[in-house]
């Protein structure tokens, strides 16, 4: 049985048949003669880094996974993740294994138990938010001898596995600084927010940044544009030629990676504040400010725990005051006067005297959210599950 | 004669990793090295074994959405469509029989699965057959309109209240759902989907239907002349491939996630197609190019952690892979020596 209709879809005249009938031979001689001739060359660098850690991990030493869902170096997400991972490498005794791109399926399991059986790691950073369930609750039941911490604060004590831990930071006090920062450099009064979904947690951030910018500016409108996916480069690029086109000044964005709309707002010299790492260089003039995560601070305390044989912490959320959060530095085209503003808030928040949640608040629609006198702290848990856009925010929810 | 099916790919194996060598050597590794560790990560162990043959799963019965329809002629490249409806209409069965004994769940999840992927393909077919819509294209198409009512479904009409920040639909019941094959740590999809691909060879190479179908390929018109239905053999192959897509995107519900939301677009359909080029779109080809690939994925990401090579290393590799081997189909009744040891052979 040898047919060949396959190779009928694949047409090459027989002149390039000979072509590379003859060049095949030459590349594979030249592919082995380069591969041995760089080897010793390769070696003398590689060798440092490439031999020991092919060894197992020595006594005393806590080797510690860190998984991506994207790039490791998007500057978005999952960059803020492995920030916090480069700082862990850096603490004695410790050493970091990462792998980057692992979709949230079986991949995603096997890629932990990898590290587990191949690497030697006994302490796992799952960063992606759809890792967790049933993912990591899978593994962790199979190696309940390894610690699993994850990014998203879904831990539910009694319901999972003790060896598990989840964290989160209240990255919307950050937001609503940026918007202060925002609000008060708007010229067109219009700001420009290209969103992934309208789930809770970004729908939080939306509302925490106008509320931040119409604290210090009441004529100032939040658009929204929410683009559907987590990472869609093309479509944050339309969106932020479409807010851009519409009046807005200041861009921002919640999605995997704000890269496409800060690098669009720089291009039309419009001004951006940044989410999840910092985008200054990608917009050396416009860049404002950012809300950024700071996971060497949580990174870093669970480390301790761990290697003080501690069970670590099952649930961890902070914002200004436990250091979770941080703001990018300010922009050059930050005044003084909204940088005495932004300060102020941020050591309210820091400080627990601010409120950002608080009555009377209405919806977009003109519906009361939060009747006057009802406050909302940072820990409310029904903020948690919010599904409205506060007043002063263009866009609907469907 | 009769070695050169083997010793041709096997050559290009060799080319493609020697290739690959230079690559990893640019970046600053040792290639040897890396080969270990890629041989350590994907078949050194048991687990690292079970691990390749878990990340076969998906690509043995997406291969097979590219691969039937090629037996006539056709290319389709949007079995990650197919796998993706397939999902997202197994977790809405599953949901739907909720209720139901186990069998039924299970019964209406794949025959659901199954029903949604031939449509889909089927309908790539169709268009082929009625329209002359190039189905390469119109098969890609639809993968983005697939993913597109995935996401609309489940954070939509089909969505679970409860899932507030990751959408998803309802758990068809962690009772309900596949569990491992016995003394191994891989989900039943292995084999289903090695079943399906010596099924599938058994349709292609051993029947009518399947001879038709090569005929249909060979030549449309020849195949017009002797009375062949060219329309209904397009779209049957289309829809059988859609099918197997669709049970692999079942396979996702039912073994791993319980229910169904974005991340069931993970590229699996993508992957097959690569698979099914390299298989020659061969059936049965396809169950060991699945596992060489499940290899590949297994050990990449031991590269990233052991050498620091960026995650598009295996990308590199698998292309390395893809362009070496269509290319070497040139060699085929070209090489004298190859033919001289195949006669003694």
């Amino acid at each position: 049985m040898t047919r060949r209709e396959v190779s009928a879809h694949w047409p090459l005249r027989s002149v390039q048949r000979r072509w590379f009938l003859a060049l095949t031979p030459c590349l594979l001689a030249l592919s082995v003669s380069c591969s041995k001739k760089d080897e010793p060359a390769a070696g003398s660098s590689a060798a440092t880094d490439a031999k020991p850690s092919v060894a197992p991990a020595g006594a005393g030493t806590l080797t510690v996974g860190f998984i991506y869902v994207g790039a490791k170096d998007d500057y978005g997400y999952n960059q803020a993740h492995h920030e916090g991972a480069l700082a862990v490498s850096k603490l004695p005794g410790v050493k970091i294994r990462e792998e980057e791109k692992v979709p949230e399926t079986m991949d995603v399991q096997k890629t932990m138990e990898s590290m587990i059986n191949l690497d030697g790691a006994k302490l796992l950073f799952p960063t992606s938010f759809g890792y967790f369930d049933p993912h990591i609750l899978k593994v962790a039941e199979k190696y309940p001898g390894v610690t699993f911490l994850h990014c998203g604060g879904l831990y539910q004590e009694g319901k999972h596995p003790k060896n598990v831990g989840s964290y989160f930071g209240y990255i919307d006090e950050a937001e609503y600084v940026a918007g202060i920062v925002a609000g008060g450099t708007t010229k067109t009064n219009k700001l420009g927010f290209v969103a992934a979904k309208p789930i809770p947690q970004v729908l939080r951030n939306i509302n925490s940044y106008t509320l931040g910018a119409r604290s210090v500016n009441s004529k100032v409108e939040v658009t929204v544009i929410f683009t559907g996916d987590w990472s869609m480069p093309i479509k944050e690029a339309e969106a932020a030629n479409s807010l851009i086109a519409q009046g807005a000044d200041v861009l921002t964005a919640h999605v995997d990676s704000p890269k496409v709309v800060i690098e669009t707002a720089e291009k039309h010299g419009v001004f951006s504040t940044g989410y999840h790492a910092s985008q200054a260089n990608l917009a050396p003039k416009g860049y404002l400010t950012g809300a950024e995560w700071n996971w060497e601070k949580v990174y870093t305390a669970y480390i301790e725990q761990v290697k003080a044989g501690q069970t670590p912490e099952h649930l961890v959320r902070g914002g200004f005051s436990s250091g979770f959060v941080k703001l990018s530095p300010y922009g050059a085209a930050v005044s003084d006067a909204v940088k005495a503003k932004a300060e102020e808030a941020k050591a309210k928040l820091t400080a627990g005297t601010l409120v950002v949640y608080a009555g009377p608040m209405k919806d977009n629609a003109g519906k009361e959210l939060i009747p006057a006198g009802t406050q909302h702290p940072q820990t409310d848990i029904t903020l948690e599950s919010m599904n409205y856009l506060v007043e002063g925010v263009k866009g609907k929810l469907d | 004669m009769k070695l050169e099916p083997l010793l041709i790919p096997l050559f290009a194996l060799l080319a493609s990793l020697a290739l690959f060598g230079v690559f990893v050597a640019l970046a600053g590794q040792r290639p040897l090295d890396v080969y270990f560790e890629m041989y350590r990560g994907a078949f050194g162990t048991w687990f690292s074994f079970q691990n390749t043959l878990q990340r076969a799963c998906p690509l043995l019965l997406t291969a097979l959405c590219t691969a039937l329809p090629a037996r006539a002629g056709l290319v389709v490249i949007g079995g990650e469509g197919a796998f993706v409806v397939g999902g997202l209409a197994a977790a809405a069965a599953g949901v739907a029989l909720a209720g139901t004994p186990r069998g039924v769940i299970l019964g209406g999840l794949f025959a659901a699965g199954a029903a949604a992927g031939a449509l889909w393909i089927g309908l790539s077919g169709f268009l082929r057959a009625r329209r002359g819509v190039n189905e390469t294209i119109s098969s890609l198409l639809l993968t983005y309109i697939g993913v597109a009512l995935l996401n609309h479904f489940v954070e939509g009409p089909l969505r679970d209240p409860e899932s507030l920040n990751k959408p998803s639909t309802r758990h068809i019941g962690e009772a309900n759902m596949l569990g491992s094959i016995p003394g191994l740590d891989v989900h039943w999809g292995l084999a289903v989907g090695v079943l399906a691909c010596i099924a599938a060879y058994v349709l292609m190479e051993r029947t009518v239907f399947g001879f038709a179908a090569a005929l249909v390929g060979g030549n449309t018109r020849a195949a017009r002349l002797s009375g062949i239905g060219v329309a209904s053999i397009v779209v049957t192959t289309c829809a059988l491939g859609g099918a197997a897509a669709g049970v692999a995107g079942a396979f996702e519900v039912a073994a791993v996630h319980g229910r169904a939301n974005a991340s069931l677009a993970a590229g699996y359909g993508y992957t097959g197609v690569l698979v099914s080029f390299l298989a020659r779109h061969n059936a049965l080809a396809v169950i060991p190019v699945s596992i060489f690939l499940g290899g590949i994925a297994a050990s990449g990401g031991l590269l990233q952690r052991v050498f620091g090579l960026p995650d598009a290393t295996v990308s590199v590799l698998q292309g390395i892979l893809f362009v070496v081997l269509i290319a070497s189909d040139t060699l085929y009744g070209r090489i004298r020596w190859g033919a001289a040891k195949g006669a003694h052979a």
